[in-house]
C-alpha cells in the first residue's frame, strides 16, 4: 500500500478515535457546572449527587481524551514532516497556545475537581469546575483555528528560507480569526454541548425506564434536554452559518457536499441520493428547487458553483463529501425534533408514561457522536486534495523518511490498541452507570457540608 | 558563543529548555514511582503510591505536550526532522504513555486481583519504557544523528540504538527512579514511608554508577560536547552544582527531611539539564557525521515575527501557569490518605 493512504488512514484513526472523548468532557463540563451551580444555589443535595456521579464519568473519558491526544500532537511531525516544515511558522504557535492557555488550566484544576472534594470548600470547589470547563472549551478554541485556518488561510505569506519554502505569520489576529474560524468554532462547540447533553439525557431515561434512582434521573433529565434541545437548535443555525461560509470560501467543497456539478442559479437542495461519478450526477435523489441558491445568498435567482468549474485533480471524492455531510445534517434535524419531544412531554409531565420516547432517548446519545464524525470527514474530505487550502496538496505534506512498511505497523498497533481501550471504556462506563450513583453523596460531608444552624 | 545578547532565537532555546526541565523535573518523579510502585507487595499500598501522583501527573504531562507545541513552533525544522527521524521510537514512546495514563485510570474501578494486576503492569511497563525512550532520544540529539542538506534525517531506526544512546537511556530511567523514590517518601507515613527509605539508596547507586559512566563517556567519545566544557572552565562550576546537589540527597534522608531532599533531586535535574543545553548551544540536532548539517536555532527557526508572538504568549501564560501549579501543589501537600475520591 502507498505512504500516502497509511498516513492518511492513520491520521484519520488516531483523530477519530480521540474525538470520541473531548466532545464527551466539553459537553458533560458544561452539565457539571450547571449541577454544581445548582447545587450551591439551592443547596438541593440531589444535585450535589449528581455532580459527584457525573464526576467519575467525567474523569473516565477524561482520561481517555489525554491519553489519546498525546498522539496527535505529536503527528504532524512524525507522519506529516514536510508539512510541519511548511506551516511550523503559523500552524505551531496555535498548538503551543492550545498547551499553555487550555491544558494546563484543564489538568491543573481537574485535581481539584477530582479529588477536592474534601479538601477545599464548596465555593472553591466550583471555581475549580468552572476552570475545567472553561479549560476544555479553550482547548476547542485553539485547536479548531489552527484547522481552520488550513481550510481558509489568512494572515500569512510565503517566504523562501534555506530548508526550503515556507508560510510565515503576518497577522497573528488575522490568523486567528481567519474566515472560517469563528462559525466553525461555535459549530463544533455546539456538537460537543450535544454529546454531554445527550448522554446525561440517556442514562437517565435508562434509569426510568427500569425504576431505579428515579427523582435522581427525573432532575438530570430535566437539565440534561435543556442543554440538549439548545444546543441543538443553535447547531442548525451555526451550521448553516458554516455552509455558507463553505459556499464563499471553498466553493469546490461546497458542491461536493451538494453534488452539485453545474453552476446554476436556481440551485437545488438534495435531500439525499446517490452520486454516480462516472456519468456526474445524482440518482434516486429527492430535491427541492431553488431551495440551495436561496440558503447561500439569501435569493433562489443566484447562481451556485458547480464541480465542474474546477480541474477534476481539484475536485474532492464527490460521493463520501456528499454522503457524510448529508448524514450529519440528517441527524442534526432528527436530534431537534427528539429534544424537542422530550422536552415537550416532560414539560406536560407525561414524557414517563411515553415508555418509547425513552427508548428513544436513551438511543439519542449516538446521534451526536455519530454525527461528529461524519462532520469532521466531511469537512476534512471536503478538503481534498489540498492539506492546506489552494497553498499545499496531502500529498505533498508526508514525511519522506518513513516507509510505507513502518506506518503499515503503526497503524495496526494503533488499532489495536485503541480497539483493547474502547472496549475497556464501554465496559467501565457500562459498570458505572449500573452501580448508579452513591446514596451516600446525599449528605455531604467534610468541608461540603451544609452550614449547620444552630 | 557569545552568551551575551539575549536575542530571540537564544530565548526560545532557553525557553524549550525550561519546559523540557519543567517535564523531567515534574514527570520525572511520576515516572519514577510507576517504576518502582510493583515493588511493594500489598494491594493497599500500591493504591497509596498511585496516588501520591493522583492529582498531578495529568498536569505534569502537559509539560511535554506544551514543550512539543512550543517546539514545533518556534523551531518547526527540529520538530518535523527528529520526530519523522525517530518514527518507531516515538510510537513506542507515545505507545507507553498511552498505557502509562490509563492504567492510572482503570486499575482501581474493579476490585479482581487480574485486573489490577494487569494495569500494574501497564503502568510500570509504560512508565519505565518512556524514562528508556527520552534518554535514549536525548542520547542520540547530544551524539548527533545523520542529516542530509535539507535537514532530513538520512539513518535507520536501528542506528538509533547505538551504545551511547541506551546508556542515557539507562541513566534517565535511573536519575527518574532516583526522583520519584524521593518524592514516594515525602508523600508517604508509616511502614511504607520506611520500605521506600531502602530504595531510594538502591536508586541513588545505581543512578551514582550510571552518571559516572555517562560522564566518562561524553568526555571520552562525544568530543563536541566536551569540546564546550574544555573551553569554557566555568562549567565545571555547573558540574559541581550537579555533584553537591546528589551528594545532598542521601544527607537530607539521613536525618528524616525528605522535603529538602526532594528539593536537591530537582536541583540535580535543573543543573544537568542546564549543562545538557550549555553543551548543545546553539545547536539543537547534531549532525553526525556531517557537521554542517547540523540543526542551530538559526537555521531551524520560525521567523522572528512568530518568535516574537511566542514570546508574548508565554510571558501571559507562564506566570498564571505557576501561580495555580503551584496552589495545587500547596492543597494537596502532606502525606496521602486514601479516601472514596481516590483512584
Ligand atoms: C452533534 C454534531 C453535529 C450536528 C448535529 C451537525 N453538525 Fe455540522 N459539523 C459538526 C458537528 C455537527 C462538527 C464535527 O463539529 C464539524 C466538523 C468540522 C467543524 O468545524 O465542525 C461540522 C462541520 C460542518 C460543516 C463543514 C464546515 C467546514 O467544512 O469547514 C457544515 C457546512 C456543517 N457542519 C453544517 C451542518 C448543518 C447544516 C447541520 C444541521 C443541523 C449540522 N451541521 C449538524
Ligand atoms: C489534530 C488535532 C488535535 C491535537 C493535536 C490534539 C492534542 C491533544 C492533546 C495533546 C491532549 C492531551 C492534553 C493533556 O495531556 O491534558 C488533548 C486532549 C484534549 N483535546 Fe485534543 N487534540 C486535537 C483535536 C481536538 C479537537 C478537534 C478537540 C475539540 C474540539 C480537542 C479537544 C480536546 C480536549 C477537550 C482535551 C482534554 C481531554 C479530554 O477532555 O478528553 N482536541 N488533545
Ligand atoms: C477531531 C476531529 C477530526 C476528525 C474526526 C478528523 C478527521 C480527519 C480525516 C477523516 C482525515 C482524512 C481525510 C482524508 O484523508 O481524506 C483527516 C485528515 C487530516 N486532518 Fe483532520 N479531523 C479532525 C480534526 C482535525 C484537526 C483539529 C486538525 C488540525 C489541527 C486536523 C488536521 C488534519 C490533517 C493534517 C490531516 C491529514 C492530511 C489529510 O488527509 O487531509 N484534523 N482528518
Amino acid at each position: 500500500m502507498d505512504l500516502l493512504l497509511l498516513s492518511r488512514l492513520q491520521f484519520a484513526a488516531t483523530i477519530s478515535f480521540h474525538y470520541l472523548y473531548p466532545p464527551l468532557s466539553i459537553g458533560l463540563a458544561v452539565m457539571l457546572v450547571i449541577f454544581e451551580a445548582l447545587w450551591l444555589k439551592t443547596n438541593n443535595p440531589l444535585y450535589h449527587q449528581l455532580a459527584r456521579f457525573w464526576t467519575k464519568v467525567f474523569a473516565l473519558t477524561f482520561a481517555l481524551g489525554v491519553a489519546t491526544g498525546l498522539v496527535m500532537e505529536f503527528q504532524f511531525g512524525t507522519n506529516w514532516a514536510a508539512y510541519s516544515r511548511y506551516v511550523g511558522d503559523v500552524f505551531g504557535s496555535a498548538l503551543a497556545a492550545e498547551g499553555i492557555f487550555a491544558f494546563f488550566l484543564e489538568s491543573g484544576f481537574l485535581a481539584l475537581l477530582l479529588f477536592g472534594w474534601n479538601k477545599v470548600s464548596r465555593g472553591m470547589h466550583f471555581f475549580a469546575t468552572c476552570m475545567v470547563c472553561l479549560g476544555a472549551h479553550f482547548s476547542a478554541v485553539w485547536i479548531v483555528v489552527a484547522n481552520s485556518w488550513m481550510q481558509t488561510p489568512a494572515g500569512y505569506h510565503l517566504v523562501e528560507t534555506t530548508l526550503g519554502p515556507r508560510a510565515e505569520i503576518t497577522h497573528f489576529w488575522e490568523m486567528v480569526f481567519n474566515p472560517s474560524s469563528m462559525e466553525r468554532l461555535l459549530h463544533t462547540l455546539c456538537g460537543a454541548w450535544q454529546a454531554g447533553a445527550f448522554l446525561v439525557v440517556s442514562v437517565s431515561a435508562y434509569y426510568l425506564l427500569k425504576n431505579r434512582h428515579v427523582a435522581f434521573a427525573r432532575t438530570a433529565l430535566k437539565a440534561g434536554l435543556t442543554v440538549a434541545l439548545a444546543a441543538a437548535l443553535v447547531q442548525l443555525i451555526s451550521g448553516h452559518a458554516s455552509a455558507a461560509g463553505v459556499a464563499q470560501n471553498q466553493p469546490a467543497k461546497l458542491a461536493a457536499f451538494e453534488g452539485l456539478y453545474e453552476t446554476t442559479s436556481n440551485a437545488p437542495l438534495t435531500l439525499f441520493g446517490w452520486v454516480d461519478e462516472s456519468t456526474e450526477t445524482i440518482r434516486h435523489s429527492v430535491a427541492i428547487p431553488g431551495l440551495l441558491s436561496w440558503l447561500v445568498h439569501g435569493d433562489s435567482r443566484q447562481p451556485v458553483r458547480g464541480l465542474c468549474e474546477f480541474p477534476p485533480e481539484d475536485r474532492p471524492p464527490v460521493q463520501w463529501s456528499f454522503q457524510f455531510y448529508h448524514g450529519m445534517v440528517a441527524i442534526g434535524v432528527t436530534l431537534i425534533a427528539v429534544a424537542a419531544l422530550g422536552f415537550l412531554y416532560f414539560w406536560k409531565g407525561s414524557l414517563f408514561e411515553h415508555r418509547w420516547l425513552l427508548w428513544v432517548l436513551v438511543l439519542s446519545v449516538l446521534g451526536p457522536q455519530l454525527a461528529n464524525q461524519l462532520g469532521w470527514f466531511a469537512a476534512e474530505v471536503g478538503r481534498q486534495p489540498w492539506l492546506v487550502y489552494g497553498l499545499m496538496r496531502t500529498s505533498d505534506g508526508l514525511s519522506a523518511v518513513v516507509p510505507a512498511e513502518v506506518v503499515l505497523t503503526s497503524l495496526i498497533l494503533f488499532t489495536l490498541i485503541y480497539l483493547l481501550l474502547f472496549a475497556v471504556f464501554v465496559y467501565l462506563l457500562n459498570d458505572k452507570i449500573q452501580h448508579g450513583p452513591d446514596d451516600t453523596d446525599l449528605t455531604p460531608t467534610g468541608k461540603l457540608a451544609l452550614p449547620t444552624r444552630a | 558563543m557569545n552568551f551575551g545578547s539575549l536575542d530571540l532565537h537564544t530565548t526560545w532555546f532557553i525557553l524549550i529548555g525550561v519546559l523540557f526541565t519543567g517535564y523531567a523535573m515534574l514527570d520525572g518523579f511520576d515516572l519514577g514511582v510507576g517504576a518502582l510502585h510493583l515493588f511493594a507487595k500489598k494491594d493497599e499500598d500500591r493504591r497509596i503510591l498511585l496516588n501520591t501522583i493522583g492529582p498531578v501527573w495529568d498536569g505534569n504531562e502537559v509539560w511535554l505536550v506544551t514543550g512539543g507545541g512550543a517546539l514545533f513552533a518556534a523551531f518547526p525544522y527540529v520538530y518535523a526532522t527528529v520526530f519523522s527521524g525517530f518514527y518507531l521510537a516515538f510510537i513506542l514512546l507515545l505507545v507507553a504513555l498511552i498505557f502509562r495514563a490509563v492504567a492510572i485510570e482503570f486499575r482501581s474501578k474493579q476490585p479482581m486481583r487480574w485486573w489490577r494486576q494487569l494495569w500494574d503492569v501497564g503502568f510500570a511497563a509504560g512508565s519505565i519504557l518512556s524514562s528508556l525512550l527520552i534518554g535514549i532520544a536525548m542520547g542520540n540529539i547530544a551524539w548527533g544523528i545523520p542529516l542530509d542538506v535539507h535537514g532530513e534525517f538520512a539513518g535507520t531506526f536501528v542506528g538509533l540504538l547505538h551504545p551511547y544512546a541506551l546508556l542515557l537511556g539507562v541513566t534517565t530511567l535511573a536519575l527518574f527512579m532516583m526522583h520519584g523514590a524521593i518524592y514516594m517518601v515525602m508523600k508517604t507515613a508509616g511502614e511504607l514511608h520506611d520500605q521506600i527509605r531502602g530504595w531510594i539508596k538502591n536508586c541513588m547507586i545505581f543512578f551514582i554508577v550510571c552518571y559516572a559512566i555517562t560522564t566518562m563517556a561524553t568526555l571520552l567519545y562525544v568530543p563536541h560536547m566536551a569540546e564546550r566544557v574544555r573551553t569554557h572552565p566555568w562549567l565545571f562550576g555547573v558540574v559541581l552544582v550537579v555533584i553537591l546537589a546528589i551528594a545532598n540527597i542521601p544527607r537530607e534522608i539521613h536525618r528524616g527531611r525528605d522535603g529538602r531532599a526532594f528539593i536537591s533531586s530537582c536541583l540535580t535535574m535543573a543543573a544537568l539539564m542546564a549543562l545538557f543545553g550549555l553543551e548543545m548551544y546553539p545547536h539543537l540536532v547534531f549532525s553526525h557525521p556531517d557537521p554542517a548539517h547540523s540543526l542551530t536555532i538559526h537555521n531551524a527557526a520560525s521567523s522572528p515575527k512568530t518568535l516574537g508572538i511566542m514570546l508574548t504568549i508565554a510571558l501571559i501564560g507562564i506566570p498564571i501557569v505557576l501561580t495555580y501549579t503551584i496552589s495545587i501543589y500547596w492543597i494537596f501537600r502532606g502525606k496521602v490518605k486514601l479516601d472514596k475520591t481516590s483512584y
